[in-house]
This record gives structure tokens, sequence and C-alpha cells, in this order.
């Protein structure tokens, strides 16, 4: 087990490593770059009639590490990201001036608490509709729950998310539109983390009906696996209660690939949702890179999407670990 | 034959020439056999195409998905057709006539009135017009008509997601035929790969793409033909996965042994006797990523990512809202109809996928 565990963690380094040396080819390869961005704003507010000196140009470039733009100088300015990553340095943003591992701690905390709150909703509703779905296969039920949750599954974030702002938060107030709190109303204490929670209700309804789809139908195809096995036959022609049957015998053995995917969830939970958060304009992780990827902020964009990366890679690891750890008769090698 | 009846025949274990009893009511069943009837009378032959088709059609689900598909497509290629009053891109300039509306407080405290000043403009151009005969969903800020909008955005949308989906389905069965055939090193190699891209975050890396085009010199008409190109070359992994563990399986099936002892060429061994076993499979996954194709389509021109204005998918005709709330809190006839599109198509090929992933399973039978 601890080699296994030791040999995936290698090669999770090595993951990481590719993924890193691709996006920053990309990245660097940006045509748009901050620098350019920042010259141009120097002009216009200097009048724009008088150029910005070209020594000042070259000592920007240099300042942000982007004088080389060849094949080899992208190679170099990677192996720098690298070495200082290995301190645990992930730079600092050009726009803000703080560092990036500061900021995702900081912007983490509001994706969290949506995600949080959002998946264990999904689970309290999809767990059980995924179980009376497979129990009554085929029947109205089994159909109704299908539709709607591959509905679910069909809807595109922004549309929904937008559809609901109009209808809830113009068109009957009951929710504000976005932004994660009321400065003006000054709260403190309890009446703010209403507040808060008042404003992320949107959000975390949208998630919740965007994920509720893959975690029912999940619980549906596991359940029904289960339902059709030997052991559930015998159970029933031991005389067993029906509902002795569904939950004590059928409904443990499901629950061992559900837990398998809340390990799966890791990243879900952290990465935060860009264009939910976008639509609602909450400061979270994924509002922010997208401001980041606008304005060519190339410690950002690495900082997340390697954030991104590590908790994917985690993610499946976990999962894996949790698997053996759940049904005893997986063995890992 | 009432449906319960068909139902049971074919829970009987079939064996792998699938013959079908055919009773001609449900009381007789086996006894039928003891008749002197000729055997052929009783039993009918059903290719497995035939008996997929059956059983995919026996979903109501698959249906509304197939009609919701073809609805979609006739819409779009034949709505222009029938529905060519206007232009594409054509502007409607009629003149129409806007109100304003100035507030004038007079006086102070208990006397106060207000007053509204009313401007009478007329603008030669239809922009935001409501619903009416001439223009049946109105027109968009621009003053294109909607609905013709919409019919040749959805030939945008229905025709990048499939290709974006076509290239995928390539580059992953050519990579995960290679690795499932050939194993050993070059296995290694190509899904340690595949795991390096299965990890990279598709939306944001998009989103460098997305610039990135510009820089190569990408005209702006096809940036997402280019960013869908991008998002098929790092999304291969899944398939290249399903493909390589069929071909792991099917190459220790005796019959593979067989066609190696036959000295079959390694390329009839592949296309012939190994490809022709993963379609199933394949069909499934492709038309379950079709709907996530148009979703991630319409995710990017929202993000402005898209087909630039005046051409306009579906994605690019929500973006408005993005900017302009006033659009999104009066205008629904302009960003509802493209969503309920999007939400149509991706639901159809759900449904669809869901219905032959049922079909096709051999467990799944009822």
């Amino acid at each position: 087990m601890l080699k296994y565990v030791l040999k995936r963690l290698v090669w999770t380094l090595v993951i990481l490593l590719g993924v890193s040396l691709i996006i920053y080819i990309l990245v660097r390869c940006m045509p748009i770059d901050f620098v350019a961005n920042k010259i141009a704003a120097l002009q216009s507010s200097s009048g724009g009639a008088q150029g910005v000196d070209e020594e000042i140009i070259k000592m920007m470039y240099e300042q942000y590490g982007l004088s080389d733009g060849s094949f080899w100088g992208i190679i170099a300015g990677y192996f720098t990201w690298l070495g200082n990553l290995c301190r645990f340095d992930l730079g600092t943003s050009f726009v803000s001036g703080l560092p990036v591992a500061e900021e995702i701690v900081d912007h983490m905390g509001v994706s969290f608490a949506v995600a949080f709150i959002a998946i264990i909703l999904e689970y309290m509703v999809a767990i059980p509709l995924g179980v009376t779905a497979a129990t009554h296969q085929y029947s109205v039920r089994d159909y109704v729950v299908t539709i709607f949750v591959i509905l679910g599954i069909s809807l595109p974030s922004f549309f929904f998310g937008q559809l609901l702002k109009d209808l809830f938060a113009y068109k009957l107030q009951w929710f504000p539109p976005g932004t994660l709190e009321n400065l003006a109303g000054g709260y403190t204490g309890i009446e703010k983390v209403m507040d808060i929670l008042w404003h992320m209700a949107l959000p975390i309804f949208v998630t919740v009906i965007l994920g509720i789809g893959s975690t029912m139908r999940y619980t549906r195809t596991n359940m029904l696996e289960v339902l059709n096995s030997d052991y559930i036959r015998t159970a029933r022609a031991k005389g067993l209660k029906e509902s002795k049957v569904i939950y004590k015998h059928a409904f443990r053995n499901t629950m061992i690939p559900i837990v398998t995917m809340l390990a799966g969830l890791l990243p879900a939970l952290f990465s935060g949702a860009m264009i939910t958060e976008q639509v609602f304009d909450l400061p979270g992780i994924g509002n922010w890179a997208l401001q980041a990827e606008m304005a060519a902020d190339i410690p950002v964009i690495m900082g997340y999407n390697m954030f991104l990366a590590m908790l994917s890679v985690i993610g499946v690891l976990l999962s894996d670990i949790m698997y053996a750890v759940v049904d005893p008769r997986v063995k890992l090698g | 034959m009432n449906k319960r009846d068909e139902e049971k025949f074919e829970s009987i274990p079939e064996t792998d020439g699938v013959a079908e009893v055919k009773a001609t009511s449900s009381e007789v069943g086996f006894a039928e056999f003891n008749d002197e009837k000729p055997l052929d009378k009783n039993v009918r032959l059903l290719s497995p195409g035939r008996m997929v088709a059956r059983r995919f059609f026996r979903s109501k689900l698959s249906i509304i998905g197939l009609v919701l598909i073809i609805g979609l497509f006739v819409f779009s290629w034949f709505g222009p057709v029938v529905y060519n009053r206007w232009g594409e891109t054509e502007t409607d300039y009629a003149a129409t006539i806007q109100y304003e509306y100035n507030e004038i407080k007079v006086g102070s405290g208990d006397n106060e009135y207000t007053f509204y000043q009313v401007i009478e403009r007329t603008v030669y151009l239809s922009e935001l017009a409501p619903c009416s005969p001439d223009h049946p969903l109105g027109t968009d800020k621009t003053g294109i008509d909607v609905l013709t909008q919409l019919m040749y955005g959805g030939r945008i949308s229905l025709t990048i997601s499939f290709l974006a989906v076509f290239v995928t389905t390539i580059l992953g069965v050519v990579f995960g035929g290679i690795a499932g055939y050939f194993g050993g090193k070059i296995d290694n190699v190509i899904m340690r790969f595949c795991d390096i891209l299965m990890c990279l975050p598709g939306m944001p890396i998009l989103l460098i793409v997305g610039t990135l085009g510009e820089g190569v010199g990408i005209p702006n008409q096809f940036r997402i033909y280019f960013l869908m190109g991008f998002l098929a070359l790092i999304s291969w992994g899944g398939i290249a996965r399903l493909v390589r563990g069929q071909i792991l399986f099917l190459r220790e099936q005796e019959y593979m042994v067989a066609a190696e002892a036959m000295g079959y060429s390694t390329t009839r061994k592949i296309f012939k006797h190994l490809l022709p076993n993963v379609l199933p499979q394949l069909i499934v996954s492709m038309t379950l990523s079709l709907g996530s194709m148009i979703l991630y389509e319409a995710t990017l021109s929202y993000l402005n990512l898209g087909v630039p204005a005046p051409n306009a998918a579906w994605g690019t005709m929500i973006n408005i809202i993005s900017r302009d709330t006033n659009v999104l809190q009066e205008n629904f006839n302009v960003w509802g109809p493209p969503g309920i599109c999007i939400i149509l198509a991706v639901l159809g090929f759900n449904f669809v996928g869901d219905g032959l992933r049922d079909a096709l399973d051999p467990k799944m039978r009822r």
C-alpha cells in the first residue's frame, strides 16, 4: 500500500511537470502581454503623443522576466518559474502586486463555501433520488427523476445563472443580483453571515442543479447493480422486509462507490466555478482567474492552472486509495 | 403479442445468433413447438442491428431525443429557406419611434410636483423590437432578426460540435488503438501522455488559447474553429482509454487467436476484427460528448471568444446580457430562445446517448 502510494506520488509529480510545461509555453505565447498593455495605458495617460522611452520599455520587460520571447528564452523562464515553485514561491501578481499564493488563499474561501454547501445539498437530494429511481426501475418515478436529472446536466451554466438572476434578483427581487455582501448595510456578526449566505443562495442553487445529475445517475447505476446481485435475492428469499433488504443490504454496498466519488470531489471544492462566479460577480477563485486571463497576468494564470491540475491529480489518487480502504476486496498494486 | 410478453421472451437467454421466439398469442408460447409446423415459422431471426434498433425505439426518451435533434437540424438548415424574409446579417432599418422620459421636479415639500417630459424620436434602426409579425422573435440590439439569427446560429453551433467530436474520436481511436494493440512501451508512453492531457484544466486553457489565436494570425471568423480544434486536441484522452481497454480485452479473445492463426495482416485484424467491436461504446461516448461540446462552444461564445458579430452562434447571442443588464431584464426574446435551443440540443444528444447505451449494452436486456 505504502509503496503503491509512493509510486503514484512520484508519477503525480511527473504529470504536474508535464502540465506546467504545456501551460507555461501556451501562456508565454499569448500575443497580449501585460507589459504592452501597461505601456499602452501609460501612453494614453500621458497624452498619447509622446512615446514611452525605449529604455524604460526594455527595463519593464526585464523586470517582469518577459524580455526573451524566443524558444530558449521561454524554456529558461520556465525553469526560473519552476525554481521559485520549489521554494514555494508562486511569484507575485502583475496586476495587484500581491503574492499569488496569498491571493489564491484569499479567494478560495468564497468558492469553498459555495461548493461545500452545494455538495452537501446535492448529496442530500441526489442519493435518495437515485435509490428510489433504482428500486422503482422503469416506473413513472424513474422516468421523471431521469428526465429532471438529464435536464440538469444539459443546462448551460451561464444561461441558467442569468435566467435565475433575471427572475429572482431583478423581477421578484428575492435575492441580490450579485457580489458577496451588502457593504452599505454595515452588518456585523451573525447578521453579516446571514447576509453573505443570502448573496450565495443563487450561486449555490445553480451549482446544485448542475451537479445533481451525475451523482444521482451514479447512485442509480450502482444501486441497480447491487439490486441484481445474488445476495439480494437470498435476502428476499429469507423473507426479509423490503425496507431492510434495500436499506440494510443493498444501500450499504452502494455507498462504496459513492464514498469513493466523494474523494474525487476535492478539486470541485476548491477550484471554484468560473462561469457561475462571473455571472453572480462573486469574488471567488474562478472569477479572479478569469480576470487574470483577460489581463495576461502570467504568474496568476500559472498559479491558478497548476492549483487546478494539482487538485485533480490528488483527487484521482485519493479516490483510488479510498476505494481500497472502503472495499477490502480491492488490492492496490 | 402485447408488450409484456415480448419482454418475457427477450429475457430468455439468447445465443449469439439472436433468435427470437415469435409467438402468436400469449398462451401458446413454447407449447407451439410441439406442433408439426416448420421451425422457421415459430422463430424469427433478428440481426443484432435490428435488435438494437428495437430496444432503442422502445424507450420513449430516446425517441424524444431523436425528434429534438432532427427538429433542430431541420430548423437550422431548412428554416432559413422557408423563412427568408431577412438575410443572415441583415439589419432592419425600419423607422421606429422611441420615447424618452425626463423627470422634472417642481416645488418643494408638500407642493412638490413631478412632470414627465416626453421626447419622441424617430430612429431608423429597429433595435430591440418586440415580437411582431415582421419579427416573430423581435430584433436584437443591432436590429438583426432574432429568429433568422437563431437558425444560422444553429448551423454554426451544430457544425462546430460535430467537427470537434469527430476530430476527438479519430485521435482517440488512433492513439487508443495503437496503445491497446501494440502494448508494451508504446502503450505506456501514450497512456502516460493521456494522464497529462486529462489533468489539463479545459476552460482556463481554452481562454489562453483564445487570445493565442490572434497572435498566430487566425482571423476572428475562424477563432472558434481553432479553439474547438484545440479542445479536441487535448480531450481525446477519455476515448483513447476506452478504446485501449476494449482492445486489450478483445485481443485475448479466441477469435483473435483464430485471426492470428489464419495469418491475417495487422491492418485487417485492426480494422476488420477489432474496431467494429469497439464501435458500440464509441458511438455512445460520441453522442454524449456531442452534448458537452455544444456546451463548451456556447460557453466560449458567451465569454466573447466565439464567432464575431454580426454572425452569431447560440452562445454569442446570449453573450450580450453579460454586459447589458437592461437587455437581461427587458428583452427575454433576445437571449431566451438561443438558450432554450442550446438546452434542447444538449438534452437531445443526452437522451439519444442514454438510449443508445441501454440499447447496445447486452446486460441491459429487459
